[in-house]
């Protein structure tokens, strides 16, 4: 079937059967392979994406439930090459390590208000796991990033 | 990767059509709302529809005024809802279920319908092949599960019945609430008290037929009532119930309890409603009356060994947690009742 939706701002349609899921339209079809694969079962957030502004598993959504949708990945956090705020303060703050929860923590906190307090981070990133960091530098960046006081 | 025989998928716009497609496919087709039981259900093959009707397009389910929630409303939308404060259990329930990022996909309509869960049948097909399946099985290109005749239940072998667990955190807060729900199918709707919507079987958990849908959830004015709920899982930042208190009491002006409800989650295959809790009307909420309570609901708590945590253990946190809950409820401490959950829960046994 087909399903036309808009995915970092761009309007793309793609032919997909019923239950794809977004995950594998996103790396696969549409070639944009930042959006990572942990556990395919909903309980990493290594996966996460943006649906209409939410954070959602794209490993538990089927692409023909996203017709008419915004999705937003990490490719589209850094149109033109140029870091988001989030991006730098990871790198800055040592928030990435292996890098396969990256994606998905920066998509999960872009989704953050400004200035949260570490209460809301750590709730806000409640569904994603990190095997390396240990997390503490993970809400050092994000909180260094959206302007949460020290 | 998921993989789906010859499969079809409808996208309906109207509750009407969705009643209709539903009647014309039978116990083959299964309703998607968020997906997010559904979809890891279908990749383990426990459920295996042949036809899905999403839901995603159907506004009329998406409203939420005057206390009605349309059944495809988020949890996220319903615990962050100014509107729906006054239910606190509620707000509380909806915002402890799974992970921020799965709220925002998760429908009530899908929570209050959730299968039953059990640590021998929430497995993958080869799992479940391995120990030579159990008495509840996934029907051959049917959406529900169904009893398998030749199967044993492996958590009480010689049982007649299969003592899977609801683990929906939402529906013992709305039974607590006195929440009715509409239901629709192409004979036309109902309105039932959502307490008759379970039945006490881990297979056949719920009691309305697969040709209806639940449109949505109906609370009752909340003037005068205060609610809470209380959440028992081995991850504090995301798990299913291990054991939930679900309280709710209509207070007089000098604290007399006017009615009560007590609910218990996960320690049965259906929301525990506690008729004890009446026995509460028309004395003050006082140490001796909640203990009497917490010792009654314990009882009837039965938890077995398939979810999490050793037996005995959870049953005496459930007595703890309606302590607590109910304690809430007079306007105890905070500090207070949060000691009384790390103290409950403190000699957590390791299995
Ligand atoms: C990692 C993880 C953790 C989880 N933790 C929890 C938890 O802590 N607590 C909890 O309660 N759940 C939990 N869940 C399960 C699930 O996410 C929630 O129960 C969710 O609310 C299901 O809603 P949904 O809209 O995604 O349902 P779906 O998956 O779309 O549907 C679930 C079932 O309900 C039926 N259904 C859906 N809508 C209707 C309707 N309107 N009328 C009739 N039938 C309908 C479907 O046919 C299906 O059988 C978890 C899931 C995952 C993957
Ligand atoms: S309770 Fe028994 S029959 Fe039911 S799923 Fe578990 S093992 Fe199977
Ligand atoms: S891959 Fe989607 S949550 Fe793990
Ligand atoms: S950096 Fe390796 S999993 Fe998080």
């Amino acid at each position: 079937m087909k399903i036309t939706l808009t995915l970092n701002r761009k309007r793309r349609t793609v032919d997909v059967s019923p239950l794809e899921r977004l995950l594998d339209t996103l790396r696969g079809a549409l070639g944009l392979t930042g959006t990572k694969e942990g556990c395919g079962e909903g309980e990493c957030g290594a996966c996460t994406v943006l649906l209409d502004g939410k954070p959602v598993n794209s490993c538990l959504v089927p692409t023909a439930q996203c017709s008419g949708a915004a999705i937003t990945t990490i490719e589209g956090l850094a149109p033109r090459g140029k870091l988001h705020k989030l991006q730098r303060a990871f790198l800055e703050c040592g928030g990435a390590q292996c890098g396969i929860c990256t994606p998905g923590m920066i998509l999960a906190a872009s989704a953050l208000p400004d200035r949260p307090t570490r209460e809301q981070i750590r709730t806000g990133l409640a569904g994603n796991l990190c095997r390396c960091t240990g997390y503490e530098k993970i809400y050092d960046a994000v909180g260094v990033a959206l302007g949460t006081k020290k | 990767m998921m993989r789906a025989s010859p499969f079809s998928y409808f996208a309906p716009i109207t509750i009407g059509e969705v009643a209709k497609i539903l009647a014309g496919e039978g116990p083959r087709a299964l309703l998607l709302a968020g997906g997010t039981d559904l979809i890891p259900n279908m990749k383990r093959r426990t459920q295996t529809p042949a036809v899905l009707v999403s839901l995603r397009r159907v506004a009329e389910l998406r409203g939420l005024a005057n206390g009605r929630i349309g059944s495809a409303m988020t949890l996220s939308s319903i615990a962050e809802s100014p509107h729906l404060s006054p239910h606190r259990a509620l707000i509380r329930a909806a915002a402890q279920v799974a992970t921020p990022h799965i709220r925002n996909a998760a429908t009530l309509g899908g929570n209050l319908c959730l299968d039953t869960r059990c640590n021998y049948y929430n497995q993958n097909y080869e799992w479940r092949q391995a120990i030579d399946f159990c008495m509840k099985r996934a029907s051959d290109g049917g959406g529900h599960p169904v009893r398998n005749e030749d199967g044993v239940c492996w958590v009480a072998p010689g049982s007649p019945r299969c003592w899977a667990v609801s683990s929906s955190d939402t529906a013992p807060a709305l039974i607590a609430l006195g929440a009715t729900v509409t239901l629709v199918s192409i004979a036309g709707r109902r309105e039932l008290p959502l307490n008759d919507l379970y039945c006490d079987d881990g297979i056949a958990y719920l009691t309305k037929p697969s040709d209806e849908l639940l449109t949505e959830v109906v609370l009752p004015d909340a003037t005068g009532w205060r609610s809470t709920y209380w959440k028992l899982r081995r991850r504090e930042a995301f798990d299913f119930p291990v054991l939930s208190v679900a309280a709710a009491v209509k207070l007089a002006s000098d604290g007399t309890v006017l009615d009560a409800r007590l609910v218990l989650g996960a320690v049965a295959s259906h929301p525990l409603l506690i008729a004890e809790a009446q026995e509460l009307v028309g004395m003050p909420l006082s140490d001796d009356a909640i203990e009497r309570l917490a010792a009654a609901a314990a009882r009837f708590a039965k938890p077995l060994d398939n979810t999490d945590f050793a037996l005995g253990w959870r049953k005496r946190v459930a007595r703890a947690y309606v302590t607590g809950a109910l304690r809430e409820l007079r306007g105890d401490d905070p500090a207070t009742l949060g000691l009384l959950a790390r103290r409950a829960t403190a000699l957590r046994p390791l299995s």
